[in-house]
């Protein structure tokens, strides 16, 4: 369920080019979160909350871990926020990955950009239940690249940038030819990257996180809704999303 | 105790908040955060004669202090609220506005008609001022005369109290008021968004898929008092007002200028408790400013 709740800060870090790590303290959240789940952030002057997809949590500790870019005003302003500080959050939001999926054995993770985030939280979890994680994720150049370490932890991991200054040039589409065979797919990154998924990956099981424009994060003012067919038929990025299965909606 | 209650036509309301058209759905969402019956009323998102999708993505920016939405009235259809939506307002206790949206006089006939089928549903707000979908009432929402003559010919097919929701974006917003009422309007909303725009810089185009949206939050809400203001002097009908409210004292201001209940709408975003929070600390801000109801403030701020 979704409450407005308070994160108090744990730290902050620059992890990567206008790429700021923050760990939030909250008992509530980090116990409700599962993968692929958002907090929709109340950022001090502004009319409009943030989403921002979880990226880990520690149940023992009671923090969530965000991940996010610097864009605009708001996650500018989110990111001069300092250790100490609180802010509001409706959270946690939407639905996420779907984990339960047994006969997935393996499983490719496919990361964008600021789309790599909430897959991280999802391959500890499928690694925790032993599935094994191949994971594919793509960045602008090799500054802006970011927990590669950690993603290797889980599993074999390849790196592409689209300028080649770090790991395969081009976009994620290139490398899928070198991954080894998989059950199923999990990906998130900007539209025209999970379009060339979906087409490319059209005969495997897979779900795609979505990023839309967001007015109240809850469902009610239906402004990131995503047309399911051509018949009128439609679904909500904050509420029956943000992942969905890759053949549910049209991209 | 200060006395929150306010009689409207139609409209019994224990305090003047209610959500505002098309910022709270059908209340299920809002309905996890708090139980609704604290509201004074609940005005639901617009209905049309069949099922809209509404407009492309994006549908929302933010501006300074506001937002801009072009949402396009995407709804399942008149039958399809009354069936499903209205009934679940309903276990609440609350009066029920629903929100008349089309693009034809007959639409807006049909969608009144199907709305006074059912006793659940307890005022009409007339939707003549949308400003976000071509054929979206806009047209009715500009000109006086068609105007009163959406006004007539609804007021001939139902009997519930219609409360015709003004648009801003007229030079004569008095003209505008004057004309429904004389054509039987039982009351007034105001103030629908302004119309605007927003240049997206990195692709140098309209960010809205729609081009132009309607302006809404705290932005606006000078431009409702004004609003309000020039029109409570010209009509005796009761005014429902709306645009920026974030506070009580907000609210206040607009009992002030005018208004006899008010409607909160983009504030939901941001703080989802908004609605209760306001009714919670009304009577204090009340109190503070001498008033010991909500009828005792209402048009005290119009110095003649
Ligand atoms: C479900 C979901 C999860 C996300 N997770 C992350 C994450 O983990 N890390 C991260 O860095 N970013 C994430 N994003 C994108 C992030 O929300 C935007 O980058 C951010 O809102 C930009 O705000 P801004 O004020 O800096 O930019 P501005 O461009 O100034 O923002 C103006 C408005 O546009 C909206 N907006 C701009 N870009 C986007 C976008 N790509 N998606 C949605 N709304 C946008 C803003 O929310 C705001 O309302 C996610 C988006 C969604 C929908
Ligand atoms: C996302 C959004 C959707 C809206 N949809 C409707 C609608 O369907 N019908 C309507 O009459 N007004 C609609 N409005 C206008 C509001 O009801 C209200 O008149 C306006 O936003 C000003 O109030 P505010 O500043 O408190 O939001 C909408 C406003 C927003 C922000």
């Amino acid at each position: 369920m979704i409450k407005k709740e308070e994160m108090l800060i744990k730290s902050v870090k620059s992890i990567a080019l206008d790429t700021i790590e923050m760990v939030l303290n909250n008992r509530y959240i980090s116990r409700a979160a599962v993968p692929g789940q958002f907090l929709h952030v109340d950022i001090q002057g502004h009319t409009l909350r943030r989403p921002i997809s979880i990226a880990d949590v520690d149940k023992s500790e009671e923090t969530v871990t965000i991940l996010f870019k610097i864009m605009g005003s708001g996650t500018k302003h989110l990111s001069a926020y300092q250790t100490g500080m609180t802010f509001s959050v409706l959270g946690p939001s939407g639905n996420g990955f779907n984990i339960d999926n047994r006969e997935a054995k393996s499983v490719l993770l496919i990361g964008g950009g600021i789309g790599v985030p909430p897959l991280y939280y999802l391959g500890k979890r499928l690694a925790e239940e032993g599935r094994e994680i191949i994971s594919v994720l793509g960045f602008q150049s090799a500054e802006s690249v970011f927990y590669e370490q950690k993603f290797q932890e889980l599993g074999e991991s390849f790196i592409v940038t689209n300028d080649g200054s770090y790991g395969d040039k081009g976009f994620v589409t290139n490398v899928l030819g070198k991954v080894k065979d998989f059950d199923c797919y999990y990906s998130c990154g900007p539209s025209p990257m999970l379009k060339a998924i979906t087409e490319r990956l059209e005969h495997k099981h897979g779900y795609i996180s979505l990023e839309e424009r967001m007015g109240c994060g809850v469902g009610a003012c239906f402004a990131c809704v995503i047309p399911t067919d051509t018949s009128g038929g439609y679904k909500k990025i904050c509420k029956d999303g943000p992942v969905f299965s890759s053949r549910e909606v049209t991209l | 105790m200060t006395n929150l209650a306010v009689d409207l036509p139609g409209l019994k309301l224990k305090n003047p908040i209610m959500p505002a058209s098309g910022c709270f759905g059908f209340g299920r969402e809002y309905s996890e955060f708090y139980d609704l019956s604290k509201l004074g009323a609940v005005i639901m998102k617009a209905a049309t004669g069949s099922e809209r999708f509404g407009n492309n993505t994006p549908r929302v920016a933010e501006t300074a202090s506001g937002m801009l939405n072009a949402i396009g009235l995407q709804n399942p259809g008149v039958e399809k609220i009354i069936e499903t939506e209205v009934p679940y307002l309903a276990n609440y206790d609350i009066p029920i506005i629903a929100n008349v949206a089309g693009s034809t006089i007959e639409e807006y006939e049909l969608v009144a008609k199907t709305f006074n089928q059912t006793d659940q549903v307890h005022a009409l707000e007339l939707n003549i001022s949308c400003p976000n979908v071509k054929e979206g009432g806009i047209q009715f929402g500009t000109d006086p005369d068609m105007a009163a003559n959406v006004t007539k010919k609804v007021k001939k097919v139902s009997d519930l109290p219609i409360y015709v929701k003004l648009s801003p974006n007229v030079s004569d917003i008095v003209a505008m008021a004057k004309a429904v009422e004389a054509a039987g309007a039982d009351g007034l909303t105001m103030i629908n968004t302004l119309s605007g725009m927003q240049i997206h810089l990195p692709n140098k185009h309209p960010l809205l898929a729609n081009k132009t949206g309607g302006l809404s939050g705290p932005a606006i809400k000078p431009v409702a008092i004004r609003m309000i203001y020039e029109v409570k002097q010209h009509v005796s009908i009761p005014v429902i007002g709306m645009g920026g409210i974030s506070n009580a004292e907000d609210v206040l201001e607009f009992l002030l200028a005018g208004a006899s209940a008010v409607a909160v709408g983009t504030a939901n975003f941001q703080n989802p408790f908004i609605c209760p929070e306001i009714i919670e600390e009304l009577p204090a801000v009340l109190k503070k400013y001498g008033f010991n109801s909500v009828q005792d403030a209402i048009g005290k701020g119009i110095v003649v």
